[in-house]
């Protein structure tokens, strides 16, 4: 039991990182039908921009405006190198994603310098008692945030016009613009979203008392197994996902001890990987990848 | 007033599609626009709601005016504002959305007349009415035209263009989408139709244009074109089944292209 809860609120804490990078991918994608390899530089740069805010204002002033200034960095990408790739193949457009990645990384570490960045969490590694168990706070904290995130999103989506005709374009770009939708708005707002939802992920992986490296983008790579895992285009996969991979990640590390040497002291870096390649043999399209609807 | 003057469409920069098409939509009135496969209706249409460019379209000479001032040139949304909406070929309805939200979509330019354009468009089609939560995939063909027309009538147009509405359905379903559209027109809109349905779509036009490879051949009231000998034998000998059938195996060259403004 004890055991149980700790597994499951690490995992869901790291896995919410998971879900928040892998929304934005799949948001984008949905919108664009662009592969954004761009997301962990977006991560990067949210969490060294929360760094510098949370100094004057705070931590939780500085996330939203981390957030927001991750958004309008991801705005002026989209704008300066996306946009006029529009209608080149995919691949191109991937390339050109990477490429966004990298300068946008090494333009954001050039901030970090050499001093200890730190986003000062309240929580750093504070303990509170669930089920007769310890947990560390700021898992829950991670969990209940991106839950709430994701409610947002939803009613965004379900509720407001901008949100009906992002839906709307994913679906049929043309029929879109037919209904004066201009999918140039459209564009944008994906790439902002996906951006500000990053930099959240960002922050909380650098939660717990440790200092934003350049190597934190890393932990965005595992983004794609849970998207892949998840279904490229399904908002619910990309959440469900990146909690299941967490949690399946938590429980591989904490058996390590059972697995046999040769496979080495860190399995459950990898496992992500193995999940995905297992899932894509049953379900090619992921485990929530939507079929289309189609009249009968 | 709608008015086409002279227009020129090229694709992919070499393929001249429209070569000189002048037409003119008076207000409050049926006006349809009759030619074979190909000839180059939908891109007239494509052209007048300044969706030329997913398709790499271009216009390359000639104008096109609403009340007399150009709106060639603009981007769909400003188009669709100023008073011009169109319902796709193929009805191209939002399947994975719900009817009311695709109804909401078409809204996209008017949210303030919202609720009431929902209201109105299912006294128009009540059938939507009651499947209002449904999803729009699932809707019959008839059904789905209906929501296509309701969708476009959202945004409250002056003029209404219509990319074969009866296609694929079955007769009784083409005298009702006959019908409804006589009843949009008498709320006051103007409407520009484009039929194979020749009878059809003669019997509830004031004038009809008859195109052939980019160009308008006849231009005239729709009474005379109903009795003109060529137009008899072209477009009222056919069978609708048959062309249904040749209509569909035109369609191959529609490629889907990822795009923007
Ligand atoms: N996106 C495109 N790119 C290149 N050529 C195109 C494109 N769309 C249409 N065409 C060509 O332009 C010509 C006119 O096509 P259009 O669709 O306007 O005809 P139409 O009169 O609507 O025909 P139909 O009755 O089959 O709908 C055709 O020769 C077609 O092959
Ligand atoms: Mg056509």
């Amino acid at each position: 039991m004890t055991e149980a809860v700790q597994i499951l609120s690490r995992g869901l804490g790291i896995g919410s990182v998971y879900a928040l990078l892998a929304l934005g991918f799949v948001i984008i994608y949905k919108s664009t039908r662009v592969i954004s390899f761009a997301q962990p530089a977006f991560m990067l740069a949210g969490a060294v921009l929360a760094t510098y805010l949370v100094i004057p204002l705070g931590f939780f002033a500085a996330v939203p405006l981390a957030a927001l200034g991750t958004a309008a960095l991801a705005l002026g990408v989209e704008r300066v190198a996306v946009r006029p790739m529009v209608g080149r193949p995919a691949f191109t457009v991937a390339i050109i994603t990477l490429g966004v990645d990298v300068v946008v990384r090494v333009f954001a570490s050039a901030f970090i310098g050499i001093e200890l960045r730190q986003v000062r969490d309240p929580w750093g590694l504070k303990s509170t008692i669930i089920f007769g168990t310890e947990v560390q706070q700021r898992h829950i904290a991670m969990l209940v945030t991106t839950a709430v995130i994701v409610a947002a999103l939803y009613a965004f989506f379900r509720f407001t016009r901008m949100g009906l005709a992002m839906r709307a374009a994913a679906y049929d770009q043309e029929a879109a613009m037919a209904q004066g939708i201009s999918v140039g708005a459209v564009f944008a707002m994906s790439w902002a979203i996906a951006g500000a939802l990053a930099a959240v992920g960002g922050v909380f992986a650098a939660t717990g008392g440790g200092s934003v490296e350049q190597t934190l983008w890393i932990i965005a790579l595992v983004a794609l197994p849970v998207i892949i895992l998840g279904g490229l285009d399904s908002l619910l996969g990309a959440v469900l996902g990146g909690l299941m991979v967490g949690v399946l990640q938590e429980l591989v590390a904490q058996y390590q001890q059972y697995f046999p040497e040769w496979m080495g002291g860190n399995i459950s870096v990898i496992t992500p990987y193995v999940v995905m390649l297992l899932v894509l043999l049953v379900r090619p399209y992921g485990l929530f990848g939507t079929r289309e609807v189609e009249r009968v | 007033m709608l008015q086409v003057q002279n227009l020129e469409v090229v694709y992919d920069d070499v393929m001249l599609v429209l070569r000189g098409v002048s037409l003119r939509v008076p207000p409050g009135e049926i006006v349809a626009l009759l030619g074979a496969n190909g000839a180059g209706k939908t891109t007239l249409l494509r052209a007048l709601c300044g969706l030329l460019d997913p398709h790499d379209g271009e216009i390359t000479k000639g104008s096109i005016a609403l009340d007399e001032q150009p709106i060639h040139g603009l981007r769909p949304a400003a188009i669709v504002r100023r008073g011009v909406s169109q319902v796709m070929e193929g009805r191209r309805t939002f399947a994975e959305l719900s009817v009311e939200e695709n109804l909401r979509l078409g809204a996209h330019t008017n949210p303030r007349n919202r609720a009431a354009g929902i209201e109105r468009a299912f006294t128009l089609f009540p059938v939507l009415a009651a499947r209002r939560k449904d999803t729009a995939g699932y809707l019959s063909g008839g059904e789905q035209q209906m929501l296509a027309m309701g969708r476009a009538l959202m945004a409250e147009p002056r003029f209404l263009l219509l990319d074969e509405p009866s296609l694929g359905l079955a007769p009784r379903l083409v005298e009702q989408i006959r019908d409804l559209i006589v009843a949009i027109n008498r709320q006051g809109t103007g409407v520009l139709l484009v039929e194979q349905n020749a009878t059809m779509a003669l019997s509830i036009a004031s004038h009809g244009y008859v195109m052939e490879t980019g160009k308008i051949v006849l231009d005239k009231p729709a009474a005379e074109l109903l009795a003109d000998e060529d137009v008899r034998e072209f477009y009222l000998g056919l069978h609708p089944e048959g062309t249904v059938k040749s209509f569909r195996e035109v369609k191959h060259y529609k490629r889907r292209k990822r795009w923007l403004s």
